[in-house]
């Protein structure tokens, strides 16, 4: 990459794959089992995050030192919690289609721990340009697992991709249902979320040793 | 970290600071917009309602409003009057529309007699008959727009909600779900029994239009239960409506 030096470019590409922040970090759980049942609220969620971590991180970079120490969680909160509402004040003023299905994601972003995780351990050490980087990769390697986990349980639990009915549609019985398959209505519950984001987990560990905490 | 940050004098004279910049931005925003986002409420309203009385863009599976544009100039031109019912009266009143069945739900809890708006609608020569209710999803409140016809068989509906699960309890809105409750019949056998949505019912596709139920949507068991107790309640409210309509 000409345009980043490569200390910068390794902040868009370490979460993508060896410090993922699900399934290396383990942050942004709860959101990964909330709202992957479906591919689409998957890619709005990821989008969302994007924006939020992005803007969040140069904010709180910037004002990095003048942040008392002893409140500065609470400052964090203040700062996702007031951004997000403002946009979601303006989107409802002149985007109203739009926010009407964002509405939904607004509490789960500024709970989410992946925006709380990297204002803490990043955007408060780093300048903002860096911390710009290191929230948009962070947020790419969220949506990267968010999309592979409800990928796999829109296809197996609805039989569905964004909605359209890849497998056939399951009352007609037309498609692979005509040959006996069945939905498996398990892969929509949340547990299911948790058993797809540990076989990504295992997948990604025997592929990369290294990975692998001795204990 | 430097020692100027951390007195406490700092953090308390910062946390005001916050709180002051914070604060007024957030009302400084929901103030100047708040006349826009009203504004759209009220044309998403009117969608909601024509919706119900079939009067939208809908495609072959996903539900589309009328434009927003259109909504003043259909809505009227399709909703007739607009009723407001207290007690067994009836009285007619263009602001029906504004009456917030939140508001109204919380004052009959505190012993006041409740408003309850109705739409009247034609479409085609057809009349339909349109409620606003309310009522608790799973997570947060959820709303409906019913249109019946005179014997109170649903011609239509609308569900929307605040905050319901994505990909589970969200999936009100969907088209397949909303549509099942075209032709369903609220009573049985003369008296109302609402409409529920079962679990395990033996009728998918919902040919049986006659059985009070509809398809629950899987993994979606306390906002579908929402649902039948909301049609439940709040339609109920209405039975005395419709028999004196077919009385006189």
């Amino acid at each position: 990459m000409g345009l980043l030096s490569k200390k910068d470019a390794a902040l868009i590409k370490d979460p993508l794959a060896d410090n993922n922040p699900i399934t290396i970090q383990v942050l942004g759980i709860c959101s990964a089992l909330a709202i992957t049942a479906e591919l689409e609220a998957a890619i709005v969620m990821s989008i969302s995050v994007l924006f939020v971590l992005g803007i969040g991180n140069v904010v709180i970079s910037l004002m990095r030192n003048i942040i008392p120490s002893k409140i500065r969680i609470i400052v964090q909160l203040i700062v996702v919690a007031a951004l997000v509402i403002i946009v979601d004040q303006v989107l409802k003023a002149f985007a109203y289609e739009l926010s009407k299905t964002l509405s939904v994601f607004v509490g789960l972003i500024i709970t989410n721990c992946i925006i709380m995780g990297r204002f803490e351990a990043f955007a408060l050490g780093n300048g903002p340009w860096r911390s710009f980087l290191d929230g948009i990769g962070n947020s790419l390697g969220y949506g990267v697992i968010l999309i592979i986990v409800a990928f796999f349980r829109e296809l197996l639990g609805a039989g569905t991709l964004l909605g359209f009915k890849v497998l056939g549609d399951p009352i007609d019985k037309t498609g692979v249902y005509a040959f006996g398959y069945e939905n498996n209505g398990f892969m929509i519950m949340p547990p299911m979320a948790l058993i797809v984001v540990g076989i990504i987990i295992w997948v990604q560990r025997s592929r990369n040793t290294a990975l692998i905490e001795d204990h | 970290m430097s020692n100027k940050t951390d007195s406490n004098l700092y953090t308390i004279l910062f946390a005001i600071a916050m709180v002051i910049v914070v604060g007024g931005l957030l009302a400084f925003t929901a103030s100047a917009l708040r006349p826009r986002i009203d504004n759209n409420e009220r044309l998403e309203k009117q969608q909601n309602i024509l919706y119900a009385m079939g009067v939208n863009a809908n495609d072959e599976s996903s539900a589309i409003f009328v434009s927003t544009d259109e909504a003043p100039e259909l809505f009227s031109k399709y909703i007739t009057k607009q009723l407001v019912l207290q007690g067994n009266e009836v009285s007619e009143d263009n602001e029906a529309f504004l009456i917030d069945v939140k508001k109204e739900q919380t004052s009959a809890k505190e012993g006041n007699e409740r408003r309850l708006p109705l739409f009247v609608g034609n479409k085609d020569g057809k009349t339909y008959y349109i409620a606003p209710i309310r009522g608790k999803g799973l997570w947060d409140a959820i709303w409906a727009y019913v249109a019946m016809d005179e014997n109170m068989v649903v011609q239509g509906a609308y569900f929307d909600h605040k905050g319901e699960t994505a990909g589970l309890g969200a999936n009100i809105k969907q088209r397949y779900f909303m549509d099942d409750f075209i032709g369903e019949s609220l009573m049985s056998n003369g008296s109302f029994k609402g409409i529920t949505v079962a679990k395990g019912n033996n009728d998918p596709k919902n040919t049986d239009k006659n059985d009070n139920e509809v398809d629950a949507i899987a993994g979606a068991t306390i906002t579908g239960d929402g649902v039948s107790a909301m049609l439940k309640s709040e339609l109920k409210q209405y039975v005395s409506y419709f028999e004196n309509l077919k009385n006189n």
